[in-house]
């Protein structure tokens, strides 16, 4: 196994496309490393991105946030200006792991790890996030949603990298909320996961929805349907009611150790609609 | 004088008996210096790594070691061949720690390599081709019951049943306990209630994984340090697998990262030890996690019927219990404790109860903390609960009108001696919790527990060094603080400072025998030991200050650490302290020291009552403990706040086996949650601050009045917890553990059901 460090991201990009075998990216580590020791993945060659100074920075981009790939949820909830936008953003990708863990874990890791339980995942879908991806035939930038396509597997190609996670502008009267379901209140992996992003009007009519459920498919799932039960209402308790029922159809879950399909299905609609409430409250409409 | 048997314990006034010095070995375990399994290290060290079977029934047609005994670094192969299958007592545990024929669960060891490094052990076992005949398999405890299910050993005829089966089945043996006849009792009843309960196999969940390293010479003496509960069971074990004489094989215990006891057998020792015999070199094992959850010893699954009858007044007039348990491919599941101790804290007129001990293809079983009483104790005091809902009656008084006393004919067959589950009833009915008032969605529910607790085989070595302090050999590895609470005892019957005794757990070979740190045993029993060594020893620091003053040994007795003659008669002589008689040891007779061997009798038994608040999410099912209240009976607490930590570590346990943890098998019988990450004890966060009382009724059976309290705490909550869900979800939980999918199907269940009315 080949280890290497490179400074920037034309580097990055080189090693990952020339090397034949299996190649993985190393950002915080948190999900490849853990793979590793139990012998789920033996990569030929790694490449850490840590030191690459721009995917280790968050900075101002047209009116919104470019997070660079390597930076930690520690870093994330330290940034008073990104927690004041994204509140949900920041509270999901604080959610992961431990202490320990938010030194390391990244918002970049925890997309391109491709889990359908992920939790920051949800909350960047519902924020209408986009990442920027790095490859040897140059740059494209695309949703976040598309990154995933089943648990594990992405729709990166051999030598693509994400750069960066980019956050747009915040509307005024926006909220974002994350919510997840766990037995445990923490160290433990969603069974349901659930983020809702919304803007009002000065009325406090809303104006804007996204509404995105982890852990209840094969990969994060946009639920528009469920959006579409606040659009044009005061996210009062009826369309509360159609949102999570919305929510609760879009599941297609298995049967596993973490949870029943029967459970994930109705939790979904629960935790749709609680997140929701926490985002009206966010973006200064009551309940 | 050193206290005699006769003292009262409640009125004594003692010096250091029930204060809370620091512990001796807190420094070495916060900083990191202390010698865990894992720390073990030797030149020249091998590492051993154990192949296991990925089916859970499979027989082994051949083990081809070829290719991996070619691979540069590979020094030895074992398999089950390179053990003599010898006395049948020990076959079991032969088996488990080496598939011999057949393998018998997920995880059960098929072979073990010993190489110079992790990374070409690893690559070995790859190498080594196993051709398996893959059979039918079975995991559930009432499906292996059934005829016709999956048979585990053609042999296995069902023990204690007249006439004896003629065909085999997975029912190892039946037992049963109690007195008068149930039938009877319940035709005296107002009401009646029976029903089933299940509970799933639960993992001590201990944060050290079993570790060892072994060196056998090649003069065939051989050296094993290990984490253990019990370094002498472990030494004899070996040493009867292996082919060697006891005296050639010793053991040191290592700290332990908890055990609760799953460290009370055997299953990477013997391997690492026939490495290194074949190798010629020390071979260290260390199980990974997944090893530990896969093939180590999770306690028992459940399946439980119980029936209980009482009058309006709330007596209860007859108990009945069927329990079924599985210990995995063994026979041995803790299903006799769990039917003796299942209505043990009532003072019962007509009273059985039956048990069955059946194998599956899961890891065979070990003992955890009150093995067999907890999933019995959720039945029977989930069934009490609803009883005294139903006649109306608070349920801590219709336990006090049940509950067992002085001279109570106890269940299982003996007659109490003084017991205090009165006073804890009453203890927990005066205190605030019971009455606290309640929040939304929440629920209180009470529960009884009751253990047994173990005297058994101790031996005890007391030095007196030079300086006057005091070395103190005990062979009861340290599980509990136990080298405190000895130091502690030592000390008040010498009648010298805390901290000038030292105690360390001694090796094979400097000690005699000792039992396992099990069954709440060792506060008891070496702690009696201690007693009786410290007097030994006092024995003779009078005789040598009589030697000094050249008078009688009768003549002297011994106070707050010094020989002083008994009276002016005696003669008039400046008092001696222990370190004066210590300096001149070597003038006066040589080096001086008390010695005890016991097997000791009159463990008191124990009981607790248990309070517990919980929250449950409706929409969700999530369960929340809100506020926990331990109420135990320590006869005598040496150390308090190690007794309260038993309390609180009890029911911790308690509620995560109550609420998330499970072995979850797949349709394929292979563990699916082999990790912390799925198999979900509880983290700080989930927990309230676990409040204790420590009620203390003397144990006559022990000169402070001591009775074990390491076990008893783990045998009410999973009871207390389910009568507290049951109360805030109003619907009543039959099945551990009670997650949220669990709880959440009863609360639809109940809605749907009261739709459908």
């Amino acid at each position: 196994m080949r280890y290497e460090a490179p400074t920037t991201i034309n580097a990055a990009v080189k090693l990952l496309a020339g090397k034949a075998g299996q190649a993985r990216v190393l950002a915080g580590g948190t999900d490849l490393l853990v793979q590793m020791r139990t012998d789920r993945v033996a990569p030929d060659l790694i490449v850490d991105v840590k030191r690459i100074p721009a995917m280790r920075a968050i900075a101002a981009k047209s009116g919104g946030f470019r997070i660079g790939a390597a930076v930690s949820g520690a870093e994330l909830g330290a940034n008073k200006a990104l927690r004041k936008a994204w509140p949900g953003v920041v509270e999901a990708a604080n959610l992961i792991g431990s202490t320990q863990i938010q030194s390391r874990a990244t918002l970049a890791g925890n997309l391109c790890n491709a889990s359908p339980a992920a939790d920051s995942v949800p909350a960047l879908v519902a924020a209408g996030a986009s990442a920027a991806v790095a490859g040897p035939r140059g740059k494209r930038t695309v949703p976040v949603e598309s990154i995933a396509v089943g648990p594990g597997k992405t729709s990166l190609k051999k030598g693509e990298i994400v750069e960066a996670i980019i956050l747009p502008k915040r509307a005024p009267r926006s909220g974002d909320a994350y919510l997840r379901f766990i037995p445990r209140t923490e160290m433990d992996i969603a069974v349901v996961g659930a983020g809702v992003n919304l803007t009002l009007d000065s009325k406090g009519v809303c104006t804007a929805a996204r509404v995105a459920l982890g852990a209840v498919a094969e990969r994060v799932i946009l639920v528009p349907e469920a959006a579409a039960a606040l659009v044009g209402t005061k996210v009062d308790a009826a369309a509360l009611k159609r949102l999570a029922a919305a929510a609760s159809a879009a599941c297609r879950p298995i049967d596993d150790k973490r949870g029943t399909k029967e459970f994930r299905i109705k939790v979904a609609g629960v935790l749709a609609r609680r997140a929701a409430e926490t985002a009206l409250k966010r973006a200064g409409g009551s309940k | 004088m050193p206290l005699d048997s006769n003292i009262d314990p409640a009125t004594h006034k003692f010096n250091l008996v029930g204060t809370r010095p620091l512990r001796p070995d807190g420094v070495d375990k916060v900083t990191g210096r202390a010698k865990f399994g894992a720390d073990a290290n030797a030149p020249g060290m091998l590492v051993g790594k154990i192949l296991r079977s990925p089916h859970p029934h499979a027989r082994i047609r051949s083990i081809n070691t070829a290719k991996a005994a070619k691979l540069p670094g590979v020094k030895a192969i074992v398999t089950a061949a390179d053990f003599k299958e010898g006395k049948r007592a020990l076959r079991d545990v032969l088996c488990n720690v080496m598939a011999r024929g057949k393998a018998l669960y997920d995880g059960h060891a098929v072979a073990a390599v010993a190489a110079t490094s992790a990374s070409v052990a690893r690559k070995a076992l790859k190498l080594i081709q196993v051709d398996y005949e893959i059979l039918p398999h079975v995991t559930d405890v009432d499906e292996a019951m059934k005829p016709g299910a999956p048979l585990l050993h053609d042999d296995m005829i069902t023990a204690h049943v007249d006439p004896a089966p003629k065909k085999p089945s997975n029912v190892a043996a039946r037992c049963e306990f109690g007195h008068g006849d149930p039938e009877v009792g319940f035709k005296q009843a107002d009401v009646v209630i029976e029903r089933s309960f299940r509970t799933e196999a639960t993992h001590q969940g201990y944060i050290e994984p079993h570790a060892c390293l072994a060196s056998m010479g090649m003069d065939g003496q051989g050296e094993l340090w290990v984490c253990t509960q019990g370094h002498y069971m472990v030494r004899n074990t070996c040493a009867a697998l292996l082919g060697m004489d006891v005296s050639k094989l010793r053991v040191t215990a290592s700290e332990i990262g908890g055990g609760f006891g799953g460290k009370t057998t055997v299953f990477i020792e013997p391997v690492a030890l026939a490495l290194s015999r074949k190798a010629g070199k020390p071979v260290k094992i260390v199980m990974s996690r997944e090893e530990v959850f896969r093939a180590s010893g999770p306690t028992s699954s459940s399946s439980m019927d119980v029936k209980i009858g009482v009058t309006k007044a709330g007596r209860i007039t007859g108990a009945l219990a069927e329990i079924r348990m599985q210990g995995g491919a063994f026979a041995g599941a803790p299903v006799e404790l769990g039917a003796m101790s299942a209505f043990a804290c009532y003072d019962l007129e007509h009273v059985k109860s039956v048990g069955w001990d059946v194998v599956t293809n899961r890891p065979k079983q070990a003992a955890y903390r009150a093995p067999g009483a907890p999933m019995v104790a959720f039945a029977v005091e989930s069934v009490l609960d609803e009883l005294a809902r139903k006649i109306g009656m608070d349920p801590i008084e219709l336990r006090l009108k049940n509950a067992a006393k002085e001279g109570t004919q106890s269940s299982y067959g003996p007659k109490y001696n003084r017991i205090g589950l009165r006073q804890c009833l009453e203890a927990t009915r005066n205190h605030p919790h019971y009455t606290a008032p309640l929040g939304p969605n929440e629920g209180r529910g009470v529960a009884a527990g009751f253990w047994f607790n173990f005297g058994g085989q101790t031996c005890v070595s007391l030095n007196i060094n030079i300086d006057g302090t005091v070395a103190l050999a005990v062979g009861t590895p340290d599980i509990g603080g136990s080298r405190a609470s000895m130091c502690m005892i030592a000390a008040e019957e010498l009648g010298i400072p805390y901290d000038k005794v030292r105690a360390i757990v001694a090796d094979t070979s400097s000690l005699g025998y000792n039992d396992i740190s099990e069954g709440s045993r060792v506060t008891f029993s070496t702690g009696l030991a201690t007693i009786q060594a410290a007097r030994d020893a006092i024995g003779k620091l009078c005789a040598r200050a009589a030697k000094t003053w050249g008078i009688s040994p009768e003549a002297v007795v011994w106070e707050n650490g010094h020989a002083k003659p008994s009276s002016p008669n005696a003669g008039d002589f400046a008092p001696l302290s222990l370190a004066d008689i210590a300096k001149k040891a070597g003038n006066t007779g040589g080096p001086i020291a008390g010695h005890f061997e016991v097997n000791a009798d009159g463990a008191g038994v124990s009981f607790a009552i248990h309070l517990a608040d919980a929250a449950v999410d409706p929409e969700t099912g999530r369960v929340q403990i809100k506020r926990y209240t331990v109420i135990q009976d320590a006869g005598k607490a040496v150390h308090p706040s190690y007794v309260e930590g038993q309390f609180q570590g009890g029911a911790v346990q308690g509620i995560g086996w109550a609420l998330n943890e499970e072995y979850v098998y797949g349709k394929d019988g292979r563990l699916q949650n082999a990790g912390f990450l799925d198999y979900r004890i509880p983290v700080a966060s989930d927990l309230p601050m676990i409040d204790t009382v420590i009620v203390e009724v003397p144990n006559p059976g022990h000169p402070y009045g001591v009775r074990g309290v390491g076990e008893t705490s783990i045998v009410p909550p999973l009871a207390a917890i389910a009568n507290a869900v049951s109360a805030a979800a109003d619907v009543r939980l039959t099945e551990l553990p009670m997650s949220p999918p669990r709880v959440l199907k009863a609360i639809d269940g109940k809605a749907a059901g009261k739709a459908r009315r």
